[in-house]
């Protein structure tokens, strides 16, 4: 199916402006939100659907919400659906809780008796027995979304449509939703879930599919798809950097020595922009002399994404003298090391310092080359090193 | 894409009507009744304010046209034809301007879920149905306590609000669809329901659509109250003023038989033979001031087109409406 949205170069809001503009080409752009994406999920799956911001997803699950019409395509819903998007947007302010529960739980298919009937049920899931006829406006907006979620749950769909709303929650009901969601899935029903959370995606997922540009990139596993992601996510900074790197007005002053170039290579030498966890990697920096130097220093400094800084090391540590440069020789200084660090971006700045005591720096290059680190756990630290547990009992 | 491919679209997108018929009335009663419920009895005062508003509208038009420009004077219970068409009128306003901006007022609903998007206008007229419903009691209430003692033909006003109901609701369908796409439908609609308030005998009663009337009235005759310009209408002749009985034949003209086509004309003249009576000269059916049964069809056909054609609009667009908003 595909989906597009035309993006006007003149947006006519008004009766007078197509009456004022008549013989005025009406151009526009074709925003091609979701480009021909085919993929069957099978009942009681829990799938998974990723990308960066634009990449389509919200679009594809407004269409299989029934929100949005297709262009091309078939699409078949086999079962009610229930979405949780934008939770307790619908919501009436001025209503009570009880009277919003109810247009709620129509709204999303029930008959007016079954909504009765669940009313109990919905509103002990959100927990807000105390709150029942109290208008919405004086609820906090953790009540709210608590309440539409529960709305939401509760109406017996065979098919859930969630979409990043557990953003919302605190980390107690975030939990809560999840432990719903797994028994639901239990109880077979199929739950699509759009998340940028890389973690949640490889904890419940039996398969996702990786949006770009509203094509489908990647699809299958979801340990796969969300290295995929990373390598999207973090590979765009790569390009950024590269043309930062470009005008470098730096260059043109004077120095006794030039950093010309920083890569990444892999063990067989390839220069490569994303490497997997625990591989041996290289950093190659080349280096020109423009004047004579005696045991100049060479260093490098990684830092992630965050801009921490997550391993720093020069040849004064345990390399020694590096020895005797001419004016107009040109060096490669290569620095292995195995990857230990946690599945992000990195990014390496690479320096040249004259021996001595004092730091006086020849060259240094802010962020040179970027690599992207993929295939490891998911931690919530920089580093994952090589470990092991030991229990002894007494 | 080629046109085959184009008859396999399979579609899951909104559509106006849904696919359940039984959710869809369902819907448009939840949300209508919501509705009703929030503003009506939302306060203590609820009923009593919603009354008001056509009430004092009421008072004031009765007394500038009682006591300042003599329209009502001498026509026979004045204050209930003015009361019964003000009620009319302000369910077709609210029907219909409620409408206009109805989608902008549902879209939390529209863009995060789906169900029949013609639930929205509907719900407009059937709110207004509700309160029409309601306002009913004071009209009643005038009409008895004028001396009007209640009759069988009160009856006909049933069918009369039901026409009325399908004529807003098809006016409310195209304009809330339109004004997703134009947002001057607002200002272009205050206008225009403006233009009908005048041009229908609300404040005025039909024998006014006489065309010796409209000439001459104002003109080269001085009329001291309605019932010379009525007597002068049934006589025939600009500016006598004579003994006629009340009670002759209506003659209108052209003009009159042509203003009468507008249905709220049509509608608001049968509603008064209904309620109140008092013969073809003083309250004409819609009929009679149309000259015949066969003109009757005119505003019974614009009633069925506008809401045909409000229809075919709204399924047309239904399936855009969340995404052009």
């Amino acid at each position: 199916m595909s989906k597009a949205f035309k993006l006007h170069h003149r947006q006519y809001h008004t009766l007078k402006e197509r009456a004022l503009h008549p013989f005025q080409a009406r151009t526009y752009d074709l925003l091609q939100a979701v480009d021909n994406i085919s993929v069957e999920i099978a009942a009681g799956e829990f799938f998974g659907i990723i990308g960066r911001n634009g990449s389509g997803k919200s679009t594809l699950l407004k269409c299989l919400a029934g929100i949005y019409d297709i262009d091309t395509g078939q699409l078949d819903v086999r079962g009610r659906l229930s979405p949780f998007i934008e939770l307790g947007v619908g919501f009436n302010l001025d209503l009570t809780a009880r009277d919003n529960v109810i247009l709620n739980a129509i709204m999303l298919g029930l008959t007016r008796k079954q909504a009765r009937a669940r009313f109990d049920d919905i509103i002990a899931f959100a927990e807000l027995e105390d709150f029942v006829d109290m208008r919405l406006k004086n609820y906090s907006s953790g009540m709210s979304v608590r309440l539409a979620f529960s709305v939401a749950i509760q109406v017996d769909a065979d098919i859930l449509l969630i979409d990043e709303v557990l953003a919302v929650g605190d980390a107690n009901f975030q939990q809560k939703c999840f432990d719903e969601f797994l028994r639901l899935k239990k109880e077979g029903r199929t739950i699509l879930f759009v998340t940028h959370d890389m973690g949640a995606i490889q904890r419940f997922c039996d398969r996702a599919m990786l949006l770009e540009k509203g094509r489908m990139v990647a699809i299958g596993d979801p340990t796969d798809v969300s290295h995929r992601y990373n390598e999207l996510n973090f590979g765009r900074s790569v390009q950024e950097l590269g043309d930062d790197r470009s005008v470098d007005d730096r260059r043109a002053e004077y120095r006794d020595a030039d950093i010309l170039d920083a890569w990444f290579e892999d063990a067989s030498g390839k220069r490569v922009t994303a490497i997997a966890h625990r591989e041996q990697c290289t950093i190659g920096i080349e280096v020109r002399f423009n004047a004579a130097l005696e045991n100049p220093v060479f260093g490098a400094t990684l830092r992630n994404t965050g801009g921490a800084t997550v391993f720093a090391t020069t040849t004064e540590y345990d390399y020694g003298p590096t020895g005797q440069f001419a004016a107009g020789e040109t060096t490669v200084v290569r620095l292995r090391f195995e990857t230990w660090f946690t599945t992000s971006g990195y990014a390496v700045t690479p320096t040249v310092v004259r021996a001595g005591l004092g730091s006086d720096t020849i060259d240094l290059r802010a962020d040179l080359a970027a690599i992207v680190v993929h295939g490891g756990r998911f931690t919530t630290g920089v580093v994952d090193v090589p470990h092991e547990f030991e229990i002894e009992r007494r | 894409m080629s046109v085959q491919d184009h008859a396999e679209v399979h579609r899951y997108g909104p559509s106006a009507f849904g696919d359940n018929l039984r959710r869809f009335f369902s819907l448009t009663y939840t949300l209508a009744s919501t509705d009703f419920k929030l503003t009506y009895f939302g306060s203590i005062l609820g009923y009593v304010w919603s009354l008001m508003r056509p009430l004092l509208f009421f008072g004031v038009l009765y007394y500038v046209f009682t006591e300042i420009f003599h329209v009502g004077t001498g026509v026979p219970f004045y204050s209930v034809e003015l009361l019964l068409a003000i009620i009319l009128w302000t369910f077709f306003l609210q029907a219909t301007s409620g409408a206009v901006q109805s989608m902008l007022g549902r879209e939390g609903l529209l863009r995060k879920m789906r169900f029949p998007r013609l639930v929205v206008p509907l719900a407009i007229t059937l709110t207004a149905l509700f309160q029409l419903t309601t306002n009913m009691i004071p009209i009643f209430g005038l009409a008895i306590a004028s001396g009007i003692t209640p009759k069988v033909s009160w009856l006909e006003l049933i069918p009369v609000i039901i026409l009325l109901a399908i004529l807003a609701s098809g006016i409310g369908m195209l304009l809330s669809v339109l004004y997703v796409r134009a947002r001057d439908i607002a200002p272009i609609w205050e206008v225009t329901s403006q233009l009908l308030f005048y041009a229908s005998p609300i404040i005025y009663p039909v024998f006014y659509y006489n065309h010796h009337v409209l000439k001459y009235y104002g003109k080269n005759c001085v009329f001291n109250s309605l019932r010379d310009v009525y007597l002068n209408v049934v006589t025939q002749k600009p500016c006598a003023v004579s003994a006629v009985p009340v009670g002759n034949n209506l003659h209108l003209h052209f003009i009159g038989h042509f203003l009468m086509t507008n249905p709220i004309a049509a509608l608001i003249a049968q509603a008064r033979h209904a309620l109140v009576g008092g013969g073809e000269g003083v309250n004409p059916s819609a009929a009679f001031a149309l000259g015949g049964w066969e003109y009757a069809m005119i505003p019974l056909g614009i009633i069925a087109v506008v809401f045909v054609l409000g229809v075919a609009v709204f399924h047309h667009e239904a399936p855009r409406i969340s995404e052009n908003l």
